[in-house]
């Protein structure tokens, strides 16, 4: 189930050194995303989670997430 | 700008810390509100809440003044600094209380007073609910 996401992500941080979905209940829809990207060099982490919003604003937007927690770190 | 978003506008300048739940500081109503809330006790710090339960414009004028899509978000002197990933991970490194003291000085310290307000209500502009 989290292929699509995996998908958007790594459209979004194509140089990601680590990038994992794992869907944290088995539901298909409370997801942990962790990315590892040297596009969030220099920001803040609500600026590296904003970006990880933009990336999955579909899913967030039609209620396929319904969950969604992030970890994000700079490369 | 509309009027509810002047007021939500209004409240994260005014309050030092305040966090954007579903629930209230005594009933909480979701896991990932509950875990910001328990990052800002964690670390003693006083702060209000606001209930985006009872009317779905809530969300959707907070969301379009802060750009965050999520709830909840927690605020300090006026700044988003993030939902409840971000406030227990800066709660774990010791960056949550540096942050508090950035932004607020000592004042924050103050334990544990924590207290709900509405941002809806006209009739009430200071929102006491508790």
């Amino acid at each position: 189930m989290s292929g699509p996401l995996e998908d958007r992500l790594r459209e979004a941080f194509p140089d990601a050194r680590e990038l994992a979905v794992v869907d944290r209940t088995g539901g298909g829809d409370h997801f942990h995303v962790t990315v590892v990207s040297g596009r969030f060099n220099g920001l803040s982490l609500v600026d590296q989670h904003r970006l990880v919003y933009d990336a999955l604003a579909g899913p967030l937007a039609d209620g396929t997430i319904h969950e969604l927690r992030i970890t994000t770190r700079g490369d | 700008m509309s009027e509810l978003r002047e007021r939500i506008k209004e409240t994260i300048e005014r309050e030092p810390v305040v966090a954007f739940i579903k629930g209230t500081h005594e009933q909480v109503y979701c896991g990932n509100s509950d875990r910001a809330l328990q990052a800002l006790r964690g670390v003693g710090a006083s702060f209000a809440t606001v209930d985006v339960l009872p009317d779905p414009a809530i969300r959707q004028e907070l969301s379009a003044l802060s750009n965050w899509p999520t709830i909840p978000q927690v605020f300090v002197g006026g700044e988003l600094i993030g939902g409840a990933d971000i406030v227990q991970e800066l709660a774990a490194t010791g960056d949550l209380e540096a942050k508090l003291d950035d932004k607020l000085g000592e004042s924050w310290r103050a334990p544990g007073e924590e207290r709900t307000i509405a941002v809806g209500d006209r009739a009430n502009p200071f929102g006491l609910v508790s």
